[in-house]
């Protein structure tokens, strides 16, 4: 009985962090946070090991999440640890990669114990600094640093820290009511887990934790038998920020666990695309996950069996202080640079390339007329291309993978900001040809609205380097920057864009896959028919 | 003499019920899928007979269908082509450029709704503010309109939506279009966005427009057969439709608007739900309504269905959010799980037992059916433990047979995890129940809601064997089965108002409120609202002018920066100079109640706005709860088995038919009806109420008055 008991309590945990990541999806003001679902809540035990997790929109957190509670019960320490506490931290190697996602833990005590913990992460608006973009050169210039420290003692908020957010960040009152959101959404989660143990009348998550570790364990274990043991070795060329990224990866499977090694991946650079290990461990596994066991839950005994090593200064290992503030436009690439390493020994899994990182822009508007009382604004778009061809199953248009980010609706974009999309459509032919298609990228044409000029900061990859075919499918269509007259535009940085044009965006396509001839002739028809290819 | 007719078509069942003067007859029958009026029909006359009336008499007659929800599901709609703006193509192909399930690497999108090469585009377009960026081209809009009709016969284009930018701020080139294609091809069925939906939201409110177009000439000759077949059986009454709002609309706005239609079926089950509250004087209730294949729930709080401004249909995955389609209209908000008698449980790849959502149907059903189902279902389960018996099971055409269901379990479930039957039979019940409860909690925290201090209400053939338990878990105190819950759904359309609700997006902020423009807006739907309510009236024979209306009205605000609106009610009174002010402090303390806290110093705005126009509740005779006056003792037993404790019991057997007002119940017990079974756990009493409901309490509530939770 103790067996259906146990089950039924493993259900009840994982509804009780996604209430928890709920709560705060509804009271987030962070765009990332409600259209990509970046954010992440989880219960851990009292050492720290994560016992479950919700699934939201995006990797990044898995497990950079699962890691970090541990660092706080040895920052705080456990003697330190009362009943009505919260900690908190930004850092970006104890935490989830960067200064803007804030992780608040709270302890839960029953009768007078501690009993376990719920950590929760989300990225605010704003941490000062330059604000969010690749210009700076150390973390410094990044923002505020908080390293962990108590968010509240014995129930009583540290006002000193909240004075010093409110006084660093651009948006304070959005900022603050943030960390609240957050502690608070580890509340709930405390008082449902209350509920919980009151109803199976335990007083305890200790018996729980082992099941649902050893359930986990040997089912990971199971789900890597998928993969002969052995050594599995991939490379990929992405554009990178200043110059040309490679990333390399040595996949070592054994029975029991598999490790990624970033050896022979290309040095940090300068800027802030920089990417803290903790953070390219979460895009591994996530891979990894999404392969061998799409429907392991995430929790420590899940992710134990998955472990990364990288040689110090490679850009996927970034060392304070280098910065790391858009670390997610080179992390998102090691999903299917991984995903690579084991496509020839799983054939019928493994997609194709895609466009893989996010085509995300700020825009700057600005009066034309500075003497005007047009007031300055800032506006954020998120965009992605095609998904690599699947083995049976053509690439996704237009949709991010591995990160989980919605987009915005144009009305949307443009009720809140003085801009005009002219265009938000399907890339025809931009898919790499193969048995199966890879996805269409999609053009997006953009302009100021009148009385307005805009600047744009751009981070976009894969124009140079698209994203490969795999086993005899063809090239993605590389991605392409231009003003509407055709005048290049950089892929990179803040430009302006010149009174009297619109800036074009032709975002990559996914790569084909298998032997175009292969196609089956009424796919092939279809997108003559719908227009699909050109 | 008062004669009115609910008919519920379901997908399964055709539910028909007679309401004389308050004397309830009802029956079900098989819904004829080819011609849905025919089992109507056949219903009616069941009905008529068995009450000895004449249809000549009727006064009323309201209809529900799933008939608009099914082609969508189906795509068995019209061959419809989308006039969008250049540009946005494919706006209804690239929905949120995100995955539904983030651990699916064969994850397949929806199919839009209509295909790229039947979406064409004009070179118009208006700006966020209403104004002209490029101006409507007549030109081309009849260039464009020559290409959708010189088309071969078999192509040709039976209905037309039109959906472009920021139509919700201004529609007239969609109604410029409309009159160019009006006037070219009279007879074609165009809908456009800024009528069907005039909200902002590319995607979801081009899907929603396309929707309505897909569906409307197949709604539209439906009903109007309906009417003529109606008519001639020699009802004279008007036809009304339920709507997925909860109230009526005649037939001319259902043809307009057919999509509206959809989901109204499940709205029928929460009018009826806040009937019963009504009658109970109950201003927090928990509707739960279980079927075959899902399990709906509802909030009700004062004896009115919360609604929302959007839902999903034809869910493509495993009920997941993001896998259907998004249907922008004032809908009755309610969450709905793959969790149904019918929900085949499995063992997955952690030893954990799973159930749902896929369901074995009617066709092969649960094994006990002997069908040819092999799969073991929740009913299954439930025979096995004792609650559902071959005996008493409520289809006289299906014979239960305990065994196939054991052996279903056998090979599923218990030989995977080396347990008897009985054992996985019990972790079947509590996984599923589990779901339910979970879904439950998840949809009253999403409204700032604790499930506790609610009553439920449950109805369906499958809610009440399940109830007791979802109590139990929820720390729920309160629960009422009422009569005749098996066709809730068509006791509800029976009770519904004439209502209609406008909707419209409309940006203000709270510091810079411009009054007189936000005054003009509300009026502007709530005569659009009232029009149609009126006409509904008026074709009752009624003069609109003597009903009292209702007028509800609401802003969806938020803190500026945030992507979530919440509904915060306005007064019907003109703003004024202070109406920023007087918005600001409700949405503050609408803030307070749903998070528990509002932030200073932000600015607030209100992005939608709706007016709801509705016929004023008609009187309903309150239940006073009475207690015990007796205990009900009965020699009949059968053998349950506890899900909470494990423990075997000995439980009293006793049928609804010979339960009458204070008699009391103690569990462990089983209350049989034709319709579906009721389980009381050990823990709990039933005191029969004198409208026929079932009062369950836990049965040391009235003891031990000041026990809470266990």
């Amino acid at each position: 009985m103790s067996e259906l008991r146990n089950q039924v309590m493993w259900n009840r945990l994982i509804s009780i962090v996604e209430e928890q990541a709920l709560a705060l999806v509804r009271t987030a003001f962070s765009t990332s946070v409600r259209e990509a679902g970046d954010l992440s809540a989880g219960v851990y035990d009292t050492r720290g090991r994560m016992i479950a997790q919700a699934v939201t929109g995006t990797p990044g957190h898995v497990n950079t999440m699962a890691a970090a509670v541990v660092n706080f019960i040895e920052d705080i320490g456990h003697h330190q640890i009362y009943e009505g506490d919260s900690y908190i931290t930004n850092d970006p190697w104890k935490g989830t990669g960067h200064l803007h996602d804030f992780t608040l833990v709270n302890p839960v005590f029953r009768k007078g114990t501690l009993i376990g913990f719920f950590a929760c992460t989300a990225h605010v608006v704003d941490v000062g600094g330059r604000g969010f973009g690749p210009d700076a050169t150390e973390v410094y210039e990044e923002g505020l640093y908080v390293p962990i420290m108590k968010f509240a003692n014995r129930g009583v908020v540290n006002e000193d820290l909240l004075n010093i957010v409110r006084h660093n960040v651009r948006e304070a009152g959005q900022v603050v009511g943030d960390l609240y959101s957050l502690s608070g959404c580890n509340d709930t989660g405390a008082r449902r887990l209350h509920a919980m143990l009151d109803e199976f009348g335990i007083d305890d998550l200790e018996e729980l934790a082992e099941f649902i570790f050893d359930r986990t364990a040997i089912a990971t274990r199971e789900s890597i038998t998928a993969l002969p043991p052995g050594i599995y070795t991939n490379t990929m060329r992405v554009d990178g920020y200043n110059e040309t990224i490679d990333l390399a990866v040595t996949l070592t499977v054994t029975k029991d666990d598999i490790h990624a090694d970033f050896a022979g991946t290309s040095p940090t650079c300068a800027n802030g695309v920089n990417v803290p290990l903790t953070y390219a461990h979460a895009y591994f596994s996530y891979a990894m996950l999404v392969a061998l066991a799409p429907e392991m839950p995430s929790n420590w005994a899940s992710l134990a069996a998955f472990t990364v090593s990288a040689p110090e200064g490679c850009i996927l290992n970034a060392k304070h202080p280098q910065p790391v503030a858009v670390r997610h436009v080179t992390g998102h690439f090691v999903t299917d640079l991984c995903l690579g390493a084991i496509a020839d020994v799983l054939p019928d899994v493994i997609p194709a390339e895609g466009s893989g990182a996010l085509w995300n822009f700020q825009v700057s508007a600005r009066a034309s007329d500075p003497t005007s009382d047009l007031p300055p604004r800032e506006v954020l778009m998120f965009n992605s291309g095609g998904t690599g061809a699947r083995p049976a199953l053509d690439g996704i248009n237009s949709t991010a993978f591995p990160s989980g980010v919605r987009t915005m609706p144009a009305e949307a974009t443009e009720q809140s900001g003085p801009v005009i999309v002219w265009r938000k459509e399907l890339r025809p032919g931009s898919g790499g040809v193969g048995r199966q298609r890879g996805g269409l990228g999609q053009v997006i044409e953009i302009g100021p609205a009148i009385g307005y000029q805009i600047t744009v900061s751009c981070m976009f990859d894969r124009v140079a380097n698209p994203a490969r075919g795999r086993h005899g499918g063809g090239e993605g269509a590389p991605g392409a920057v231009h003003l509407d007259d055709d005048t290049p535009f950089d892929a990179k940085g803040k430009q302006a864009v010149p009174d009297g044009h619109t800036l074009v965006l032709e975002l990559p396509g996914g790569g084909g896959l298998g032997d175009p001839a292969g196609r089956d002739p009424d796919a092939s028809a279809n997108d003559a028919a719908q227009g699909y290819v050109t | 003499m008062s004669l009115r007719i609910g008919a519920d078509v379901g997908g399964t069942f055709t539910d028909v019920v007679l309401d004389a003067d308050g004397q309830l007859h009802s029956t079900k029958v098989l819904t004829t899928y080819d011609a849905p009026e025919q089992g109507i029909l056949d219903g009616v006359d069941t009905v008529v007979a068995e009450a000895g009336v004449d249809l000549a008499n009727l006064d009323t007659f309201i209809h529900g269908t799933t008939l608009a929800t099914n082609a969508l599901i189906g795509r068995t709609g019209a061959r419809t082509a989308l006039v969008t703006t250049d540009g946005f193509r494919d706006t209804i192909e690239m929905r949120t450029e995100s995955r539904f399930e983030q651990y699916d690497l064969n994850l397949v999108l929806p199919t839009p709704l209509i295909e790229r090469k039947d979406r064409h585009v004009l070179h118009e377009r208006i700006g966020a503010d209403g104004t002209v960026l490029r101006p409507f081209d007549d030109d081309e809009a009849r260039a464009l309109i020559d290409l959708l009709i010189d088309r071969p016969e078999e192509e040709a284009y039976e209905s037309i939506a039109v959906g472009f930018l920021h139509a919700y701020v201004d529609g007239s080139h969609e109604r410029r279009f409309r009159d160019l294609l009006l006037e070219r091809i009279p007879d074609i069925a165009v809908s456009i966005s800024s009528e069907v939906s005039p909200q902002m939201r590319e995607f979801e409110r081009f899907n929603t427009v396309c929707a309505n177009a897909y569906i409307q000439p197949l709604m539209a000759s439906y009903l109007r057969r309906l009417e003529d077949q109606l008519h001639a059986t020699g009802a004279r009454c008007p036809v009304y439709l339920i709507h997925s709002g909860g109230g009526l609309l005649d037939v001319d706005a259902a043809i307009r608007f057919p999509v509206r239609l959809v989901e109204s079926g499940p709205a029928g089950g929460a009018i009826f739900a806040a009937d019963i509250a009504a009658r109970h004087d109950l201003d927090r209730v928990l509707s739960y309504d279980m079927g075959g294949t899902t399990a709906k729930i509802c909030l009700i709080e004062d004896q009115t269905p919360r609604t929302a401004k959007t839902f999903e249909v034809a869910r493509t995955h495993r009920f997941t959010k993001g896998s259907g389609m998004p249907i922008s209209i004032p809908v009755i908000e309610m969450i709905e799980i793959g969790a149904g008698g019918g929900s085949i449980a499995s063992v997955d790849g952690l030893g954990q037992i799973r159930v749902g959502p896929l369901s074995a149907g009617s066709e092969p059903g649960p094994a006990s059916y002997g069908l040819g189902g092999t799969e073991p279902t929740v009913t299954d389960a439930n025979l096995v433990l004792g609650r559902l018996s071959a005996e008493t099971f409520g289809a006289p055409d299906i014979d239960l047979d305990d065994a196939a269901a054991r052996r279903a379990l056998d090979v599923s479930i218990s030989d995977q995890l080396g347990l008897e039957a009985r054992t996985a039979a019990i972790g079947v019940v509590e996984v599923v129940d589990e779901n339910m409860a979970n879904a439950a909690r998840v949809h009253a925290v999403e409204n700032g809601k604790d499930v506790s201090a609610f009553t439920m209400i449950a109805f369906g053939g499958g809610a009440p064997i399940h109830a007791g338990r979802l109590c139990e878990k929820l720390g729920i105190n309160e629960l009422l089965i009422p009569p005749d819950a098996g066709v809730g759904s068509a006791i509800g359309f029976l009770r519904a108002p004439f209502a209609y609700e406008a909707l419209r997006s409309h940006h203000a902020t709270v510091d810079a409120f411009d009054h007189s423009a936000v005054n003009q807006m509300l009026a502007e739907l709530a005569n659009e609202a009232r029009s149609f309510v009126s006409g509904a009236i008026a074709s009752t024979g009624v003069n609109p002018s003597d009903v009292p209306l209702e007028v509800e009205r609401w802003a969806y605000m938020r803190y500026a920066g945030q992507g979530w609106e919440i509904p915060v009610p306005v007064d019907e009174a003109s703003f004024d100079l202070m109406g920023g002010e007087l918005l600001a402090n409700r949405f503050e303390k609408a803030y307070e109640e749903f998070f528990g806290r509002a932030i200073s110093g932000l600015t607030i705005e209100a992005i939608g706005w709706s007016v709801r126009v509705t016929t004023p509740r008609p009187p309903v005779d309150r239940v006073e709860r009475i207690g015990s006056a007796r205990d009900l003792i009965s020699e009949c037993t059968r053998t349950l088995h506890d899900p909470a404790t494990y423990e075997t019991v000995e439980a009293t057997v006793v049928a609804r038919e010979s339960l009458v007002a204070g008699d009391r119940l103690v569990g462990p017990a089983i209350v049989i009806e034709t319709q579906t079974t009721t389980i009381l756990s050990p823990r709990q009493q039933a005191v029969m109420q004198s409208d026929g409901c079932m009062l369950i309490t836990p049965a040391s509530i009235e003891t031990e008055p000041e026990a809470g939770h266990p």
